[in-house]
């Protein structure tokens, strides 16, 4: 029996938890001395009060989109992958290669061969532990997590070496050429009579991203595979017992998952950079568990939540720059965020379905 | 969808007071910290010094990854500040993206190499600063072996190292150069522990003066040389007084003073590319009360005879980013 309303479920608790969330944060804010008021205006001006906050708002919600997508497609197989990190890392690397050394004449080419590069190597990262765990049973978090670092280690030595061009003193690699240059949101809107700020970063891979949501949904509701993936996640015995083989939902679920971490380079590399830089992931990796815990799986919550993180993530640059809100606030926001969607949905959801029941019997 | 409302209620509240374009100067502190009693620090002490002596204020924020840059820089530029001053070279290539986008503004780079109109570009004859803490490093040595510790391994370090080796050798053509780099990306800026380790490991080698070109990571160099009894040499601002009587001297690199002066100018900067050497005070080595006792008459005469020469360009100092590469020291 329902306990209560789906959109109690799917729209309240999330609301009320964020609401926890953001009234904890203001009291930090308050106890550091500053006005939590005027920091909660500041988020919303910088983050949505203009196209440029906008720009970049969208900007930080693709990247999250599809880190979001990757651990959610996971999370329909109980599988926890918490290396979008190190698989987005080396999507950077596929984006790079394919940019810089291939031609190519117009940018939705590039764009698509760049998609498919980024997720190839996305995949790769994720394939060992996905085998790991599948064939020997090494636990999946561990093995992802400690990938992360292998990826981290890898691009290093990649951009202080062979990727670096010579004289250069930065570790990165050369600017790729301009044909490879993927429209902004300025460029698409104003065909259009949009007027777009020219100076952020969101693009086209916007655009893709949404296109992988729907994706996603139709894998994973739509599909055989998606069945038996979601089948797999709620009881293996039962699985097996169905003729569906772990090891190949385990391996294909990790490589679905690390190819979509590993496409939100197109964004963060082809879009914005045009260059792979170190770091150039920025914690987005870690952030898409959080995205695809509030968001609850689901491509439609995940993009949801995408946008939210996406306006937390610029709203807190935004706080760095003008107060002595330090930027590593924002991460407590964000901590307290996943705490009360993730951990302590309990706490908002008992209460909540005692209310439902009660009103319920009234009625009756 | 009350939470909307108000969301939409401060967007319009807050709005109004958007437009205002303010001028005041900005300042972005590259990886590496704004407190790391170097580099950063010196830019930092400049701007201050400029905020306490006219009364304005300014802009700032640290950089805490790699791919932040290019946002800074355009957050100041849509907000109006002028100038925008950069500290390190990694900034070089966001300045070349973004300030082509905004021609009122000017952008300067502190060590960078930009080409357009409205970037300065300010650098520091640092092979020649080096050369006279070089000097004074082989004169105070007793072993006859040096060290010499970088930050991050690029060409500006190296130009250091090469300035302050042929300062070694032109003392004592003898001397021994121990060089080493702490790493290859940004974070060796800031490595403190590793900067010790590096030291521990010169000592063990004979150095009895090891000179930190590090940024943040030299605070563990001059640590480790003050514990272990030895000299350092400590780098861009005076750092004599972190271990009193221990260092030997700081090359200075005046960046306070770039960026003092960068500020004054304000709106009115000019662009173009600006050395900063030793006849104009932009480079020299720190002598005060701190490390009187350890600097010679005779150390001090050798090094301000050697400063007139190259001044009065008798003594030329070989620059390593000439051409990649140093006669007196191999990398």
């Amino acid at each position: 029996m329902e306990r209560m309303p789906k959109w109690a479920d799917v729209v309240l608790i999330p609301l009320i938890s964020l609401l926890l969330a953001a009234v904890i944060s203001g009291l930090v804010i308050l106890a550091i001395g500053e006005d939590p008021i005027n920091a909660l205006n500041l988020m919303v001006k910088g983050a949505l009060g203009s196209t440029y906050g906008w720009g970049y708002t969208l900007y930080y919600a693709t990247n999250f989109l599809f880190t979001g997508l990757a651990v959610a497609v996971a999370f329909h197989a109980r599988l926890f992958n918490i290396g979008g990190e190190g698989q987005a890392m080396l999507g950077g690397l596929g984006v790079a290669l394919v940019c810089l050394y291939l031609p190519w004449p117009h940018w939705s080419l590039a764009l698509i061969a760049a998609s498919v590069g980024a997720a190839l190597f996305g995949a790769a990262w994720a394939f060992l532990p996905a085998i790991l765990q599948a064939r020997r049973g090494s636990h999946i978090v561990i093995t992802t997590i400690m990938f992360n670092f292998i990826a981290a280690a890898f691009l290093n030595w990649l951009l202080v070496g062979p990727l670096k061009p010579r004289g250069a003193m930065d570790p990165s690699t050369a600017r790729f050429p301009e044909a490879v240059h993927l429209p902004s949101l300025h460029e698409i809107l104003a065909p259009l009579g949009i007027s777009f700020s020219k100076a952020a970063p969101a693009n086209v891979s916007f655009l893709v991203g949404i296109l992988a949501c729907i994706l996603v949904w139709v894998l994973i509701w739509r599909t055989r595979l998606g069945y038996e993936i979601r089948a797999f996640g709620h009881s293996e015995p039962a699985a097996r017992y169905a003729g569906i083989s772990p090891t190949k939902i385990t391996v294909i679920t990790m490589l679905i998952s690390g190819g979509l971490a590993g496409m939100m380079a197109i964004n963060n590399v082809m879009g914005e950079a045009e260059r792979l830089v170190l770091n150039a992931t920025e914690g987005a990796g870690f952030i898409g568990i959080a995205v695809a815990l509030m968001g609850r799986s689901h491509p439609f919550g995940v993009f949801l939540a995408a946008i939210l993180f996406g306006f937390l993530y610029q709203g807190g640059a935004e706080l760095a720059l003008w107060t002595n809100i330090p930027r590593e606030l924002i991460i407590v926001i964000q901590a307290l965020v996943i705490l009360f969607t993730g951990a302590l949905d309990n706490m908002v959801r008992m209460p909540l379905e005692r209310l439902f029941m009660a009103l319920r019997r009234r009625r009756a | 969808m009350t939470l909307m409302q108000k969301f939409l209620g401060a967007v319009a509240a807050t709005a109004l007071s958007a437009g205002a374009a303010l001028a005041e100067p900005a300042l972005i502190f590259d990886l590496g910290g704004k407190f790391d009693k170097s580099f950063n620090e010196a830019a930092f002490n400049g701007a201050e010094r400029w905020a306490k002596e006219t009364g304005g204020t300014y802009l700032e924020t640290v950089m805490q990854s790699e791919a932040q840059r290019e946002q800074a820089l355009r957050r100041f530029a849509e907000a109006g500040a002028n100038p925008i001053v950069t500290t390190g070279f990694a900034m070089s290539d966001p300045i070349a993206q973004v300030a082509p986008d905004y021609p009122d503004t000017m952008f300067v780079t502190i060590d960078g190499w930009v080409d357009l109109p409205n970037v300065k570009v300010i650098g520091f004859t640092e092979h020649e600063g080096s050369y006279l803490v070089g000097m004074m490093a082989a004169m105070a040595s007793k072993s006859g072996t040096v060290g010499f510790i970088g930050g991050m391994d690029v060409p500006l370090i190296r130009k250091f190292a090469c300035g302050y080796a042929q300062g070694v050798k032109a003392v004592n053509a003898d001397a021994n150069i121990i060089a080493n780099m702490t790493g290859t990306t940004p974070s060796a800026w800031n490595d403190p522990v590793k900067g010790s380790e590096l030291t521990l490991s010169q000592i063990g080698q004979g150095a009895d003066v090891v000179y930190a070109a590090a940024g943040g990571t030299g605070v563990g160099v001059l640590q480790t040389a003050a514990d272990e009894g030895i000299l350092s040499i400590g780098v861009d601002s005076n750092q004599n007084h972190l271990h009193p009587g221990k260092v030997l001297t700081s090359m200075l690199k005046r960046v306070d003073v770039a960026v003092y002066n960068v500020m004054m100018a304000g709106t009115e900067l000019q662009p173009g590319i600006e050395v900063l050497d030793l006849a104009a005070e932009g480079v020299g080595y720190a002598l005060d009360e701190n490390n009187a006792a350890l600097v010679s008459d005779e150390m001090k005469a050798a090094v301000d005879a050697a400063r007139e020469k190259i001044i009065a360009g008798e003594l030329a100092v070989h620059d390593y980013t000439s051409d990649d590469s140093c006669p007196v020291l191999t990398f």
